[in-house]
């Protein structure tokens, strides 16, 4: 197919954008296979935007008299709005962005165009292979193995071709546990803890249906896991109900009397359309310029958003308190295993361990926990908050993740190695990008589409000093503690960086970003003068000590 | 009284076992665990109520809210020794005389001229100088000097120079309480200006020429402008009303060249019923997020918050770009027409968004213009109805804006938070009595301490480091955004729970920032001994001549420093075996702080967190209580009931 097929009117004159807190801009449009780019002409002040169609979630169209006015919503939360002259042009140009902005073939879209124009130093899609990970945890435990059983996908189509899991389970066993497993997400591992030695796994609910299905091969894995005398957890992300009524369908939960060892507790944590809808009412609220005070509070109390933060949070801060302080190894678990299960033992490992708090361990962490892993970003992050089309697969789950970061790093400023920004950018790149890091819904569609071969990694773009620089938090001192976060909803907020991005003036709080980092900036320098000198002194009072023994 | 437990609000299971004690101003409890002694300090001032609750098989339960937002849950094993506790705090709470009242025994060891210097820290007359006034406009007024025209009034008022005697004594007949019209700011750019006063006694028809000569004047104080605003503060229904009692608010044709304009801030018992709404839901044991988003809009706290700020922003608005001078009243125009004035003042000029002039507009538009401190904070025993917190709101005001400009402002929340704690505490003679009179009455400047000196004094900790004189932000006028940005006002836990530390970052980025500009400023010092002394050095090469430097150990010292923030950004940790804290950390800053004002008799008093909570691990026990440390309880779904085994746990 080509594009030009789709584009009826590839440029328009005249045309005004419209931004909040922006002065109107007159300018050009035009229209390319993947983006939509308008450029002032204003010669004092020449201004480019350039807009992903991908990244459009949906628009509206108006007509008074033959000015055409085109309302775009983005998946990032913007929107803006292009007074077009002319009807015709108006309507072209409308139903091009309509056509271009919901291709269906994952091949026609933009990372499979993209050539980047910076130097690669690093592949990203080599930066974060499951053997360089089994290495460190090879350096301080022997109880676990590479399993090679998923090559060319054919246990678990959702999972990786490698995964780890208990030495002592030969793959035999694992081809069995499949099978007892939802989606055959047969449990693996996910942390280990150092400190003590405990581990996370995750799977997928166990197929015991109506009738109470037992697998000594699944009792025998998980079993595996645990320190003689010890008793783990099971953290179902379901409630006790839901659960239940899994069971009819074939799904359900470990039954004690077949995993003695294990306690079982449930969280609810809520999954699909309901948290669709939490955000599509939640930047409605945040859109809404009418309201009074006590209308905001009541949409963002009804939007529920913030309660699924906390109930996601609370899941996870569980998880990590059995592990660190209970020392007790978990398994945590939903239904697929591919969205609460995730949000969980990612946010436990931020938790627990420091590394996943810099920049290349958080990278490394999305790519295990998530890409890896299996999350269907493709299918979760089709739509955003504007889409009219109601979908079942679509949900912020990744977003919720990286909203319950923000809540974590808000806690504790000078813990992560990044910053907000890194956050944002990355929820961005989830819904639309020039990388194919986020194409497809599992390694399995990856590599069928050839990804790494065909488009460019976000780390191989990201992972450059000039990037990295902008991410990095200034106030950041490595932390090796445990970090436990308060989950009362007096420490939780609305992630103003992204809901409220675009509606409200941010000039004063960028400054005061700046001065911080100026703040510090000026303090390294004088450390860096103060050590140059120190340095030249002692080398000069040497040198006299040396004279003066001659 | 011994063996009584202090209970932990987030967690019933951990109570700390101690002995309370009663002195003449404080609530005292001793932890008995050896190695900490930890110790809570509750002044007697600070104690809002008492509550004795029915009596359970471990004692006799009494629970105590402060005026500061601590709440102290104790429990004592004997019901006869419970009821004595109850009714010596009630007795001890409510002072009924101003003797009674603890600034007047509590002894900084400030020598007399220390004193007197303190109260000097302050002076009004200067302020006005500073706005540039007396001028060809306004001049001082001493017709108030003995309190003779209006007795909440200051004896010292600046009024339009063309308003005689005889004007501003009819005008003042013609007012609530006879708070006639005076200046509150001056804007020497454009001459614009910022008067009060109360409201006018017009009932339904009647008019006074004075008054209206009055409000002339104060026009023509401004000569670029042909009309003034007049603000009633008010609801307009509430304005109405006053009608029938012989007062209200300005006839438009009755006064010539007066714009007049209503701005609906509700009054005291609308407020203080809010504040009480609000503190229930701060109290709530674990709340669900909609519990709290729900009794939070339900109080209607923020949307009064955003109503007095939308006021203030109103009138600066007049002022700074229309150039029109303003008259700002409410009834008695001593509540909501102080919080609406220094919100505009304090928008409008830079200098009071300092430290120093922070001081100086709450000593104006506040303390010299008659708050009623007294009634409103509840030192001294009286009508609970008169209650209300007026001056909590307008520090709210303040934080709000400091969310919204983190550069504008010198002072940091912790400056907020002592201020909110000693118009309480009664600590101070500021904040005592209805009005100046009687505060001379009373001799409090002879007889007790200010409390600008001490914060001034302490200074270094009240420092925001985003601050710069020179940055764009402290420049001229703010101008924050009106509705409909209405998420800009948020919930201030660190004032409203602020002894629930467990809520709070865990990491304070005013502190870190704090230490590294202090360890910068060492760098700057070294740097320039440094510099010395590789000077001296070439210069003794050159003659051969060898001076060893003392200053070799100095400088190592200094090096330390570096190391030492590293090591004291270590967040807390919330284990139990925890020994060392972070010296960032801002309780940290606080033990400094009060330790500069030990008082002879060893009453480790003052200052507000200290007296609160003087152990510096309550941050690090608050959340180890969320963990279930230990007991082989082991949680689980069938566990749920107990919900204070894990915060994280509760369903």
């Amino acid at each position: 197919m080509e594009f030009a097929e789709l584009i009826k009117t590839p440029r328009a004159d005249n045309v005004v954008l419209h931004r909040p807190f922006y002065l109107a801009v007159e300018g050009t449009l035009c229209l390319t296979g993947h983006h939509l780019i308008f450029s002032s002409r204003r010669q004092d002040n020449a201004e480019e935007l350039w807009l992903l169609h991908s990244n459009i979630d949906s628009i509206e169209k108006r007509f008074v008299g033959s000015l055409g006015t085109i309302i775009i919503k983005c998946k990032d939360l913007r929107i803006i709005q292009l007074d077009i002259p002319g009807m015709e042009e108006c309507l072209n140009i409308a139903s091009s962005i309509e056509a271009l902005s919901t291709l269906d073939s994952v091949t026609l879209m933009y990372p499979f165009f993209y050539r980047p124009m910076f130097e690669i130093v690093e592949d990203g899609w080599r930066s974060f292979l499951p053997d360089q990970e089994f290495e460190l945890l090879s350096s301080v435990t022997d109880e676990w193995r590479l399993s090679c059983i998923n090559k060319e996908f054919c246990v678990c189509p959702s999972y990786p071709p490698v995964v780890v899991v208990p030495k002592s389970i030969d793959d035999e066993a694992l081809r069995k546990v499949a099978m007892f497993r939802h989606g055959s997400r047969f449990p693996v591992l996910s942390y280990y803890h150092k400190k003590n030695g405990m581990v996370m796994m995750r799977s997928s609910q166990p197929l015991t249906g109506t009738n109470g299905r037992r697998c000594k091969e699944d009792e025998k894995l998980i079993n595996a896991t645990l320190r003689p005398g010890k008793r783990g957890y099971i953290i179902d992300t379901r409630s006790l109900n839901v659960a239940q009524q899994a069971r009819a369908k074939g799904g359900g939960f470990e039954q004690e009397a077949h995993y003695p060892q294990w306690r079982r507790i449930h969280k609810c944590i809520e999954r699909f359309n309901i948290l669709q809808e939490s955000l599509i009412k939640l930047v409605e609220a945040c859109n809404d310029q009418s309201h009074n005070m006590d209308r905001w509070l009541s949409k963002l109390e009804a939007s529920n958003w913030l309660t699924h933060i906390k109930e996601i949070l609370t899941a996870a801060c569980l998880a990590a308190q059995c592990i660190d302080r209970e020392g007790a190894s978990v398994l945590v678990h939903g239904t697929e295993g591919t969205d609460s299960t995730l949000q969980v033992t990612s946010l436990a490992q931020i938790i627990l361990d420091p590394r996943c708090r810099t920049i290349r361990g958080f990278e490394s962490l999305v790519v295990r926990e998530w890409l890896q892993a299996g999350h269907p970003f493709q299918q979760r992050c089709a739509q955003s908050a504007y889409s009219n089309s109601k979908q079942k697969l679509e949900a912020p789950v990744f977003l919720l993740f990286l909203d319950c970061v923000w809540q974590i790093l808000r806690q504790f400023p000078c813990s992560f190695e990044f910053n907000e920004q890194f956050l944002i950018m990355l929820f961005e790149h989830a819904y639309a990008s020039q990388f194919g890091t986020f194409l497809g819904n599992n390694e399995n569609e990856r590599s069928k589409l050839k990804l790494p071969q065909k488009t460019m990694s976000l780390w191989s773009w990201v992972n450059r000093s000039e990037e990295l620089s902008k991410f990095q938090n200034p106030l950041f001192e490595a932390n090796s503690l445990v970090i436990w976060p308060s989950v009362a909803p007096q420490s939780l907020q609305l992630w103003e960086g992204v809901f409220l991005r675009w509606n409200r003036p941010s000039k004063f709080l960028d400054e005061a970003h700046e001065e911080m980092i100026n703040i510090i900036k000026y303090n390294k320098e004088l450390q860096a003068k103060v050590n140059a000198l120190r340095r030249q002194l002692a080398e000069m009072e040497t040198d006299d000590r040396m004279q003066e023994n001659l | 009284v011994e063996n009584v437990r202090l209970l932990d609000r987030l967690s019933s299971r951990k109570a700390a076992l101690g002995t309370l004690y009663l002195t003449a101003t404080h609530v005292i409890f001793v932890e008995n665990v050896s190695e900490t002694r930890k110790e809570t300090w509750v002044l007697h001032s600070q104690i809002s109520s008492i509550e004795k609750q029915a009596t359970t098989a471990t004692g006799c339960p009494l629970l105590i809210r402060c005026k500061n937002f601590q709440v102290i849950q104790l429990v004592i094993p004997q019901e006869r020794d419970c009821h004595d506790v109850y009714i010596s705090l009630i007795r001890l709470a409510r002072p009924v005389k101003y003797e009674e009242l603890y600034c007047f025994s509590f002894n900084p060891k400030l020598d007399k001229e220390e004193r007197e210097q303190g109260w000097k820290l302050v002076d009004l007359n200067e302020e006005y100088n500073r706005m540039g006034i007396p001028n060809n406009y306004w001049q001082i007024s001493d017709i108030n000097r003995d309190y003779g025209v209006c007795d909440s009034y200051p004896t010292e008022l600046y009024v339009p120079k063309s308003a005689t005697a005889h004007i501003i004594v009819g005008s003042s007949k013609f007012r609530s309480r006879r708070r006639f019209p005076a200046l509150s700011y001056y804007c020497k750019d454009n001459n614009a200006s910022i008067c009060r006063s109360s409201q006018p006694l017009s009932g339904f028809s009647a008019r006074c020429l004075e008054d209206e000569q009055m409000l002339q004047a104060i026009r023509k104080a401004n000569p670029g402008s042909d009309f003034i605003y007049v603000v009633d503060t008010r609801p307009k229904l509430n304005a109405m009303a006053n009608r029938a009692a012989g007062k209200g608010y300005e006839n438009e044709d009755n006064y010539s060249n007066i714009k007049f304009q209503f701005i609906g801030i509700e009054n005291i018992h609308v407020m203080r019923n809010s504040l009480q709404k609000m503190l229930e839901v701060c109290e709530l044991k674990s709340p669900s997020m909609s519990d709290f988003l729900w009794g939070l809009e339900n109080s209607g706290w923020l949307k009064h918050i955003k109503a007095i700020m939308d006021a203030g922003i109103f009138i600066a608005k007049a002022v700074a770009e229309e150039g029109v001078s303003v008259l700002v009243h409410c009834s008695d125009g001593w509540d909501r027409t102080a919080q609406v004035c220094s919100v505009a003042s304090l928008l409008l000029d830079p200098y009071y968004r300092t430290m120093k002039g922070f001081m100086v507009l709450v000593e104006k538009d506040w303390v010299s213009f008659g708050h009623k401190f007294n009634h409103r904070y509840g030192n001294l025993d009286g009508d609970p109805k008169e209650i209300s917190p007026v001056m909590d709101q307008f520090i709210e005001c303040v934080w709000q804006l400091m969310e919204q400009f983190p550069c504008a402002f010198e002072f940091n929340e912790r400056f907020l938070i002592h201020i909110q704690h000693h118009i309480y505490s009664c600590q101070f003679g500021n904040f005592l009595c209805n009005s100046q009179k009687e505060r001379r009455e009373l001799k409090i400047q002879e007889r007790t301490y200010s409390l600008w000196a001490h914060l001034w004094k302490n200074r270094a900790n009240y420092l925001n480091p985003l601050y710069r004189s020179d940055h764009g932000q402290t420049q001229g006028t703010l101008r924050p955004q009106m509705a409909p940005c209405n998420f800009l006002y948020k919930f201030w836990s660190g004032m409203y729970n602020r002894f629930e530390k467990g809520l709070h970052p865990r990491q304070s980025v005013t502190d870190y920032l704090m230490a590294v500009k202090e360890e910068t400023q060492q760098l700057e010092e070294e740097l320039e001994v440094l510099g010395e002394r590789l000077a001296n050095l070439q210069k003794s090469q050159l003659n051969d001549d060898k001076v060893k430097s003392k200053q070799q150990d100095r400088s190592k010292q200094l090096g330390l420093s570096t190391s030492d923030n590293s090591l004291a950004n270590t967040p807390q940790e919330y284990s139990n075996d925890l020994k060392s804290f972070p010296s960032r950390s801002p309780s940290q800053g606080d033990e400094e702080d009060s330790a500069l004002i030990l008082t002879q008799d060893n009453l480790k008093s003052s200052d507000p967190d200290l007296s609160a909570n003087s152990d510096q691990e309550s941050g690090v026990e608050d959340l180890s209580c969320r963990s279930p440390s230990g007991g082989g309880c082991l949680p689980s779904e069938d566990s749920g009931k107990d919900s204070d085994e894990a915060v994280y746990l509760a369903v």
